[in-house]
């Protein structure tokens, strides 16, 4: 029951907060409320993990592979650990940073839902369950893009929604041609079966699909052109979610099925990747150079450190893995950090243009300061979280003794640097173009809110960088899991397998 | 039989990808709606249909004699039919919306990157 709990709370909070349509501050409070629920189920979920090593719950007593089995090891309890606090950091982010228009269409049972797929596609045992929650959390996110039907919202949302309805019909392609290879979705027992599939095109062929499909969701070179171009459209507090979270259950994904597929994968896939993570990473950072907008800078730069993250993968040795599993974990946090603060950001300046901006520091010292955290850390500046993940991505990389991607992820690093630097000195150093119009926002009052969700997972990021080495154990526990899939198909299949 | 199949799927997975790279936002509409059905075909021929044997055990007999149809690929496509159909749902008001919103049909137009 604990493995179900971080998915079906969120559920039931959706559930309630419906009941409560024309109460805004009713939903507001108990979608609060929920995610604090969230949070501590999820911590006992990583708890128990802890202690007693992977959980299964079978669904409706069908024993696996029959039935549907969700399985929480590491990293998918972990995984929905972080969810849960993205979750509770945008819930309160929402008390003040949300319209009551887009309120009033149940913005807030929607976020719910949303926080239920990602967390379902962490948790489940089952390749076509995962389809299913990736539908899930789609269905939502889309509604959430759409909603409020400004133009530019119109054109980035069907740009996404084109994009990730071919990315599902790539995968649920992969999903049939592996149910005719081996005969079962459960990912234990396609572990065990599928060595034994005498067909070695098909079996390039699936992963190549799923590869595909989860590189589309992750936003990799060269199939990331769809996040930059809708995720600066919605409200802030939506593509902060989304920035946080999304990507990375496609990278979840892609870690889950390359695993799954490590015994019969060829070389060949491992090359792919690493070029894949390298242009995904200089391709990032180079559009990020060229952008004027806060919010495009920072999309720009999601697809660039999935590309460090992809690295990881590609390597494949359990300090690689851990190394990605690390590099995921801090980057949800800092990502959705540095959206918030654009958000603040914007209502201080009117705009997002970073050619009208400026003045934030002097106005708002405060703020510029916890910028300076999540941005730094992004940029990988000692000792925070993000000179850690970008450290140990290095350190494999060394280890392994592979010089390109080794040097491509330091010029990539330094790049990172310039444009964080580039936003503080445009959003928060230099003098404003023209003496902003001091308007009473008739908001204003609730902005205390939003500061909030700032410091706590300013301060996550921090805590992350202070206690980097006990993470880093738990990273490189999560990598020897995975790197064995005998344990989870032990754990899945017991005696049966 | 199932070769006339796997060029069904084929067909529809061949002009599902030339609609979606049409410039026209309707064209790609249809273009996701053949895609997915292709793919649904697709699972329901990689899950070897066998024709006229359903997966129902006979009176009298204990257990299934093979060959006979897998029931299991089949609720997956159940399944997949019923989350397009409402993901299609959502797709084609979208389509509605931005066209009303742009006045215009070309995805060339609809760059939402650029800054207003």
């Amino acid at each position: 029951m604990t493995v179900l709990a971080p998915v079906l709370w969120p559920l039931f909070v959706a559930a309630l907060l419906l009941l409560a349509w024309r109460r805004p501050r009713l939903q507001r409070v108990g979608s609060v409320l929920g995610s604090f629920g969230h949070v501590w189920l999820s911590a006992e979920l990583v708890r128990v993990v802890l202690a007693n090593g992977l959980q299964v719950t079978e669904l409706g007593g069908w024993r696996a592979p029959f039935g549907i089995v969700f399985v929480a090891d590491r990293l998918g309890a972990a995984m929905a650990m972080v969810t849960a606090v993205v979750g509770l950091a945008s819930t309160i982010y929402s008390v003040s940073g949300i319209d009551s228009r887009r309120e009033a269409f149940g913005y807030h049972a929607l976020v719910q839902v949303l926080l239920a797929g990602v967390c379902g596609a962490f948790l489940t045992g089952d390749l076509f369950n995962l389809y299913v929650w990736f539908e899930v959390m789609l269905m939502s996110s889309f509604v959430l893009l759409a909603l409020g039907g400004e133009k530019k919202q119109m054109m980035g949302a069907l740009q996404y929604v084109a994009l990730n309805l071919i990315s599902s019909i790539v995968f649920l392609s992969a999903l049939g041609l592996l149910y005719g290879l081996v005969g079962s979705l459960n990912m234990a027992d396609v572990a065990v079966r599928l060595p034994q599939a005498q067909n070695d095109g098909l079996v390039a062929a699936i992963c190549s699909l799923l590869a595909l499909a989860f590189g589309i969701k992750a936003a990799v070179f060269p199939v990331y052109v769809w996040l930059p171009s809708s995720y600066h459209t919605p409200p802030t507090i939506v593509s902060a979610l989304f920035a946080g979270l999304l990507t990375k259950v496609g990278v979840y994904a892609l870690i889950r099925s390359q695993v799954l597929f490590f015994d019969v994968s060829t070389p060949w896939m491992r090359l792919i990747l690493l070029a894949v993570g390298i242009l995904t990473m200089v391709f990032g950072v180079m559009g990020a150079v060229a952008q004027g907008g806060f919010r495009r800078v920072l999309s720009f730069h999601i697809v660039s450190q999935i590309g460090y993250m992809i690295l990881g993968l590609a390597w494949m040795t359990p300090m690689a893995l851990a190394a990605t599993v690390f590099y995921v974990l801090h980057h949800i946090l800092v990502k959705t950090n540095l959206f918030f603060i654009a958000g603040i950001a914007r209502r201080h300046c009117h705009t997002e243009e970073l050619s009208r901006m400026g003045g934030l520091y002097a106005r708002y010292p405060g703020l510029a300061l916890l910028f300076l955290i999540p941005a730094m850390s992004l940029a990988g500046l000692p000792p925070l979280s993000g000179f850690w993940a970008k450290l140990f991505i290095l350190k494999a990389g060394v280890d392994l003794e592979s010089w390109w991607p080794v040097v491509a992820a330091l010029v990539v690093g330094f790049f990172t640097l310039f444009s964080m630097l580039k936003l503080w000195n445009e959003a928060f150093w230099k003098s404003p173009p023209e003496e902003l119009p001091d308007k009473p926002d008739p908001a204003i009052g609730r902005q205390r809110w939003r500061v909030i969700p700032v410091v706590m997972l300013a301060g996550g990021t921090v805590a992350f960088g202070v206690f980097a080495g006990p993470v880093l154990d738990f990273s490189l526990e999560a990598a020897k899991e995975l790197l064995n899939p005998q344990i989870y198909v032990d754990a899945v299949l017991g005696d049966r397998s | 039989m199932n070769f006339i199949f796997a060029l069904l799927v084929a067909t529809l997975f061949g002009s599902g990808a030339y609609m979606i790279m049409r410039r026209s936002i309707v064209k790609l509409l249809f273009g996701l709606i053949l895609l997915g059905n292709a793919a649904n075909l697709l699972i329901f021929l990689s899950a070897s249909p066998v024709r006229g044997r359903s997966a129902i055990v006979p009176p009298g007999q204990k257990v299934l004699t093979p060959p006979h149809a897998d029931p299991l690929g089949q609720a997956l496509i159940l399944t997949a039919i019923v989350i397009s159909f409402g993901l299609l749902a959502f797709a084609i008001i979208l389509v509605k919306r931005t066209y009303v919103a742009m006045d215009d049909d070309d995805l060339d137009q609809l760059d939402g990157g650029r800054p207003e």
